[in-house]
């Protein structure tokens, strides 16, 4: 409740300061103090110190697996800041707005990180989904643009309409909102079965899962590529923790019925998502089937619904967000996106092209990377389901294709040669990315330092 | 009136937004289809409300009146969905003149 509050007055602070502050500076670390100070009152309500206690009815409930996806996330923010801020600053003219709006995400964030009641999921989603729309869209006179954020509406706003069919048959047939009703019903009607099925589709609308993920690489690759990495990681991972959240709590009663249909999602998702992501010559739009790629192993979690998938979609969403955070920020500073644009950069920026190479491995899985120990714990989670054992191997297998697209790109920055356009980089920048790296490397090794949030 | 009549026609309405959405071409028709959509999921909830009040109001007077609530947020979450459409619709128009969805084929390549 702590955060959910504090992002919200700090959207608004956001806001003001933009018409008060004539300096880009000023309102840039306004941003990144409020994002520190975000996460400091995340981390003391997780340690009991709720300065907020507000009755919610029922409809919100904060416990320490959505406190901890809310910390991750801050984190995460905050190193997007730090290294894409100034870049943020570039898309338009009205760079506080950005900032602003990214704190209503931040609410979205929280909402569907801990919602009991399916009103407050359908909030939250929107509240994430509309100020995206404008993000998508802030670059107002370049056509790719424009483009993007007109289809992600149209089909947001659709899949929005999808969701809501669904919440209302649901509603018809328990009588009420809230998920743990939902999941006492013991025999599913077929209103219930039918809402279900729609909200299935809707949250995999959102998620980018396989035979709804259509939108995804044009959507990504129009946008402006500062919003890209933040529509990429973060807004991701939330739509995942609102979908394990809702299946796990609204519908885990039901998972004999469901769990086949996620199984055959997630084995589509990797395959179409890993196999298209060869084929690009640009590295933006390789990026945005690598995350629909990643969002099958995401889904491997939502198939097997245990302790061990809560603990990987965790991971998972840390190391996942963290380097693609990484990579982007890089590739943002590149003038040319395609393979070709990353030839030589390890001759002529020795520090950038070995920390992307380290963000390539942890999302390409090789062990001592993050990137590693999280696709393990979701392939644990899945085999300790004791069924359908093909989809295993076939994420192996998938996992195994999508090292060949990663590596090219550390192929073109080592072995090819070339002259890379680079903007020059600040000393905050350069440190910043060697802090993550880092990071990846130590969380591949310590897993447990991350997940002992999650019990203590 | 029996519940299955306000079932049946929300579900209609519904089918008629989607297929206006998968088939019409032009954005400001598709986004009044998705409007349409809303708004059949609008009747629906008013209608449930009705019945389970109907049914569980004797024991509890307040049953029902969630779907209600849930039918003033959908009202204003589209409110904020239509503006910020509109305003990328008409953003879209400045550089293109028009509103064509066929023209959103640029990043296929």
């Amino acid at each position: 409740m702590n955060a959910l509050i504090l992002s919200a007055v700090l959207g608004v602070i956001m806001m003001f300061s933009g018409v008060m502050l004539k300096q880009k500076s000023a309102v840039r670390n306004i941003a990144i103090t409020g994002l520190f100070l975000l996460l400091v009152v995340n981390i003391l309500e997780m340690s009991g110190m709720s300065f907020f206690r507000i009755n919610t009815a029922g409809m919100m409930h904060f416990d320490r697996f959505s406190l901890l996806f809310n910390c991750i996330v801050f984190f995460s923010t905050f190193v997007y800041l730090l290294l894409s801020a100034r870049d943020i600053e570039k898309t338009g003219n009205y760079y506080a707005e950005y900032f602003t709006l990214i704190f209503f995400i931040l609410c979205g964030v929280i909402l569907v990180s801990s919602f009991q009641s399916l009103l407050i999921l359908f909030l939250g989603i929107e509240i994430i989904s509309i100020p995206l729309y404008i993000l998508t869209g802030s670059d107002k006179k370049n056509l790719k643009s424009n483009e993007a954020s007109l289809k992600y509406f149209l089909l947001g706003a659709f899949s929005t309409g999808l969701m809501l069919m669904g919440i209302a048959l649901i509603y018809g047939s328990v009588g009420s909102f809230s998920t743990a009703q939902i999941n006492m019903t013991e025999k599913p009607g077929a209103l219930m079965i039918a809402g279900m099925i729609l909200l299935l589709f809707s949250m995999s609308f959102k998620v980018s899962a396989a035979p709804f993920h259509f939108w995804t690489p044009d959507v990504y690759d129009g946008a402006p590529t500062v919003f890209t990495s933040f529509m990429a990681t973060i807004v991701k991972v939330a739509a995942f923790i609102a979908f394990i959240r809702l299946f796990g709590e609204a519908f885990g009663n039901l998972q004999p019925q469901w769990q086949i249909w996620i199984a055959l999602i997630t084995a589509a998702t990797l395959f179409i998502g890993n196999i298209t992501a060869v084929f690009q010559q640009s590295v933006k739009r390789m990026l945005a089937y690598s995350s629909i790629a990643q969002a099958g192993f995401m889904l491997l979690s939502l198939y097997a619904m245990n302790a061990d998938a809560k603990e990987g979609l965790l991971l998972y969403s840390a190391a996942y967000s963290l380097a693609t955070i990484g990579i982007f920020a890089v590739l943002i500073k590149m003038n040319d996106y395609t393979f070709d644009g990353f030839n030589g950069l390890a001759k002529y920026q020795p520090l950038l092209a070995a920390t992307t190479t380290i963000f390539l491995l942890s999302l390409a899985g090789i062990p001592l990377t993050a990137g590693f120990i999280s696709k393990f714990y979701m392939l644990k989670a899945a085999v300790a389901t004791g069924r359908h054992l093909w989809l295993v191997i076939f994420a192996v297998l998938m996992a195994a294709v999508s090292v060949y697209y990663y590596f090219r790109v550390i192929q073109a920055m080592y072995f090819k040669e070339g002259q890379p356009g680079i903007i020059t980089t600040s000393p905050v920048f350069k440190y910043t990315l060697v802090v993550l790296a880092a990071l990846i490397i130590i969380l591949g090794i310590f897993p447990n330092l991350l997940l002992n949030w999650y019990y203590f | 009136m029996p519940i299955n009549y306000y079932i049946f026609l929300s579900i209609a309405l519904f089918c008629i937004g989607i297929v206006g959405v998968l088939t019409r071409r032009n954005a400001i028709i598709i986004f009044m289809c998705i409007e349409l959509m809303m708004n059949a999921v609008n009747l629906l909830l008013v209608a449930f409300s009705k019945m389970h009040h109907a049914t569980n109001g004797a024991t509890n007077a307040s049953a029902g009146i969630d779907g209600q609530i849930f039918v003033f947020f959908i009202m204003v979450v589209a409110a904020a969905e239509v503006s910020v459409g509109l305003a990328i619709i008409v953003m879209m128009y400045r550089n293109i003149h028009s509103v064509d969805v066929n023209f959103l084929n640029r990043l296929k390549h």
